[in-house]
């Protein structure tokens, strides 16, 4: 067992992994280069990733259609915003509470409809983002500061000598978080909890006369969905400084959807993808903004109907195998 | 003689007593009484519409029943979710073949392994030592299981693009991926052509003999009559008559039940 492990470091640097490298270098270069509008323009290109990638768990993965994502990411940005400017606690020990608040709220909320399927499930969600929204608008017991939304949010500190307050540093920060999600979700699509939500999303009543709690693994998918979510928000809210309920619009639940959609469901490449295209659309269209969304509308129909895999299909087969644990191959 | 003895002394692993299961105003299975013993095949026959499905869909818990209990290896496990039902050790395959499509041949069957093993979440995001050993124990087991089958070559295929042959035997080699004590299948021939359905009949043969016992809903008679320790035969929602497959074969109720209450008929055949 031991020589094959070594064995299979050796083939650890195939030319994916040289890509993988290549890709890396840009991104830690990017920032010094870029001036500070373009390193912006990547945070929130990396706010959307780390979106899709939350979404993907559940949408991707498991194949809930989850409408209302942006309610989750609401609660993370809301909880941040009251708890640091009420109580002053600081933003980064808020980003595990966020996840763990959007977390609830999705187990609470979640665990009555998750039966539901497709269509009817992708009604409730809606319903469910639009009414964390309007409950926000509403200013409950003097909280959220209804439409104006909460202001004068803290920079991420660890005491007074690390503070993250530049474009560069939210820039690193954010695709810290991003890149331990993916090492996280890569995971947990090559373990049994991934196949278990790869084969409820094929086929429901299989995975269950296979052994696989269906409702646990839906449950699963939404919280984890809702944490990553949460802690989207919380970054989202440090670095704006303030938020707002039109932040956490229908239309943002939309864009996710159309992020994982574009990239390929539960493909990781393909969510980056996805938010690149999301993130980035509206800066390279800047000069025809009136046509916007015109473009971004017959982009959509073309995709669906020419590629409606996505642009990077999830690959099983060969390579998914080869990265499934440190597992020798003993023939082939 | 020796093989009228293998049903009265082997213990029972499967047991329906009083079975009812009523839709709306239809009792499709209707005060059904049956016995699988250990290490046997037992078949289900029955023409279209008796309720066989309706008694595996109990059995392996997809629906509820209305009265009755099932009981498997001296245990009640009538109302159990099919999930604890399967991790309690019945395993069954689909008679529409119901394979996870867009994953591998070999996530398929590595799927099967999934109520035998046990990392969380967090088990599976820090590779604990513990979580890696189980998915190598997964991966061995499917890979074995998937050579047993004949689909070796196919492992890294998606479940989709193989033939349709195949596909059955990938659907029973999932199934015994969740390391059953009584396998269901439901009408594991259906679709095959001779020289497939001869190959299944040997494969489940072996099976048998390695102690495992097989529960299968049958239409194809050469298969019935040809691998059966054990014939049970349904007619509208009740069992009608049941015995050792030669004996079964010419039960006059058995013939009416397949053929209509014409007499002639009923003599001609055979």
């Amino acid at each position: 067992m031991e020589d094959t492990r070594t064995s299979r470091l050796n083939s650890f640097f195939s030319p994916q992994q040289g890509m993988l490298f290549a890709v890396l270098g840009i991104f830690i270069i990017y920032p010094f280069v870029a001036n500070n509008y373009y390193t912006d323009v990547a945070f929130f290109f990396g706010i959307y990733a780390l979106l899709g990638l939350s979404l993907n768990v559940v949408l991707g993965e498991v194949g809930l259609f989850d409408l209302g994502h942006a309610g989750f990411y609401a609660i993370g940005a809301y909880i941040t915003a009251i708890l640091n400017t009420k109580l002053g606690i600081p933003v980064l020990a808020l980003l595990p509470v966020s996840a763990i608040a959007a977390a609830l709220f999705a187990y609470v909320v979640c665990s009555p409809i998750i039966h539901l399927r497709g269509d009817y499930l992708c009604i409730v969600t809606i319903g469910m983002g639009e009414i964390i929204r309007l409950a926000l608008i509403n200013n409950p017991f003097d909280l959220t500061g209804g439409p104006n939304g909460v202001f004068g949010i803290d920079f991420p500190s660890l005491g007074s000598h690390f503070v993250i307050d530049s474009s560069i540093e939210y820039y690193f920060f954010i695709w810290i978080v991003v890149g331990f999600s993916i090492i996280a979700l890569i995971r947990l699509q090559n373990s049994r909890i991934g196949r278990a939500w790869n084969c409820i999303r094929e086929d429901e009543i299989a995975a269950n006369a296979n052994g696989i709690n269906v409702r646990y693994y839906k449950l699963l998918a939404f919280v984890l969905g809702a944490a990553m979510a949460g802690i989207a928000g919380n970054i989202y809210a440090s670095k704006l400084m303030c938020v707002s309920p039109e932040s956490f619009s229908f239309m943002e639940s939309c864009l996710m959807f159309c992020i994982v959609l574009i990239g390929g469901m539960g493909s990781i490449p393909g969510v980056l993808i996805g938010a690149a295209v999301i993130s980035l659309f509206p800066e390279i269209f800047r000069p025809f903004a009136l046509y916007r969304m015109l473009i971004f509308g017959t982009v959509m129909i073309l995709m669906m109907m020419f590629r409606p895999g996505g642009a990077w299909p999830r690959r099983r087969g060969g390579a998914d195998m080869r990265s499934i644990m440190n597992i020798r191959r003993k023939h082939g | 003689m020796a093989e009228t003895d293998l049903r009265t002394t082997t213990r029972p692993i499967l047991e329906t007593r009083n079975l009812t299961k009523i839709f709306g105003g239809l009792t499709a299975v209707n005060n059904f009484d049956s016995q699988v013993r250990e290490g046997e095949i037992c078949s289900l026959i029955g023409p279209n519409g008796a309720g066989k499905t309706t008694v595996f869909n109990v059995v392996t818990g997809i629906y509820k029943p209305e009265g009755g209990t099932v009981v498997f290896n001296g245990n009640d496990i009538t109302g159990q979710k099919p999930h604890q039902i399967v991790t309690g050790g019945i395993a069954r395959t689909f008679q529409n073949i119901r394979l996870f499509p867009n994953m591998t041949c070999l996530e398929n069957i590595m799927a099967g392994q999934h109520c035998r093993s046990s990392a969380g979440m967090w088990g599976s995001i820090f590779r604990t030592s513990h979580q890696k050993n189980e998915e190598f124990h997964i991966r061995e087991v499917a890979e074995s299981r998937i050579r047993q089958v004949g689909l070796w070559e196919s492992r890294n295929e998606l479940a989709k693009n193989i033939a349709y042959g195949s596909q059955r035997m990938l659907e029973i080699a999932r199934a015994l991926a969740t390391e059953p004590g009584l396998l269901a299948l439901d009408e594991p021939s259906s679709g095959l052509n001779p020289h497939e359905t001869e190959e299944l009949m040997v494969f489940l043969k072996s099976l048998a003999k390695e102690n495992l016992s097989i529960f299968i809903i049958e239409h194809d008679m050469n298969v019935v009559m040809g691998i059966s320790d054990w014939v049970i035969v349904m007619d509208e929602g009740a069992g009608i008559a049941e015995g050792r497959p030669e004996t079964v074969y010419h039960n006059p109720r058995v013939i009416e039940a397949y053929l209509g209450y014409d007499d002639q008929q009923a003599d001609g055949e055979n």
